[in-house]
């Protein structure tokens, strides 16, 4: 039962805070040239995580189920700017500040759903 | 946890838009100063920065991700000083001619308003980090 209470959300929220880094990062050399954007395929990342490896064969009861709670290693991926700068810059600051915006309300989305089921399991455990 | 290095990644891009704050500064302060000699006169300062890569630029691993910026060196501008004719100028050299430096306060206004532009987006990182730090360590209350 306990093996996976926060489903999706757990990984979802370590892959938002990689994210806030890797876009912060995009943020911070916004005037360095050269500098290429770069962020993770969300999609790809979730996708490859949903697809969970072969489970380990629990024979026992002391066995110790696998959970791979560690976040999925996601590959970044370069920006494709809408119009390169001269100096060889692809960011562009409106993009990244979307981008660093969504990511903030899906973290907090994330870190919602996490609250609830903390509050739903204390409801339980407290019985009223 | 990558949101930590948000901290280090945006601090140092605080401390290199400072310094180019700090050249435009002083490039305008100096946009008016003369002198008789040409190699002596006062000339453009700008920053040129470059991505702070701690480990291998090739492996691009979550965790080294977060790269921040730093100032790779101050370059003078090449572009040639105004010559112009003021024989009554205590600068001037025996032909009567000041050279004042090339400093062109169009782009200085707008690289001040870019690094300005840049801090505060900076600012704006550090404290959505925090925000998102705090509400983490507050989990399940």
């Amino acid at each position: 039962m306990f093996e996976n209470i926060f489903g999706i959300h757990e990984q979802a929220l370590q892959l938002h805070g990689q994210r806030v880094g890797i876009l912060a990062t995009n943020l911070a050399n916004a005037d360095t040239p050269n500098y290429k954007a770069r962020d993770i395929d969300f999609s790809a990342v979730l996708s490859q995580s949903d697809a969970a490896p072969l489970p380990l064969n629990v024979t026992d009861g002391a066995h110790i189920v696998l959970n791979d709670s560690t976040a999925p290693s996601a590959d970044l991926k370069y920006r494709n700017p809408y119009q390169a700068s001269l100096d060889g810059n692809t960011v562009e600051m409106p993009v990244e500040q979307a981008a660093f915006a969504e990511n903030n309300v899906r973290y907090q989305a994330s870190l919602g759903f996490i609250n609830s089921k903390i509050a739903e399991l204390m409801l339980a455990i407290n019985g009223q | 946890m990558s949101l930590f290095n948000v901290f280090n990644t945006a601090g140092s891009a605080l401390n290199a838009e400072t310094l180019r704050l700090n050249t435009t500064a002083s490039n305008l302060a100096n946009a008016e100063s003369v002198n008789g000699d040409p190699s002596k006169v006062y000339r453009a300062r700008h920053p040129v920065f470059q991505t702070m890569m701690d480990n291998s630029a090739a492996s691009f691993d979550q965790e080294d991700a977060g790269v921040g910026v730093r100032v790779l060196g101050v370059v003078e501008s090449t572009a040639p000083p105004l010559m112009r004719y003021q024989p009554d100028n205590p600068a001037a050299n025996k032909d009567g001619y000041v050279f004042s430096s090339n400093v062109n306060s169009i782009e200085e206004m707008t690289n001040m308003i870019s690094a300005n532009r840049t801090f505060a987006t900076s600012v704006e990182a550090i404290n959505t980090a925090r925000d998102l730090l705090l509400k983490t360590i507050s989990m399940g209350h």
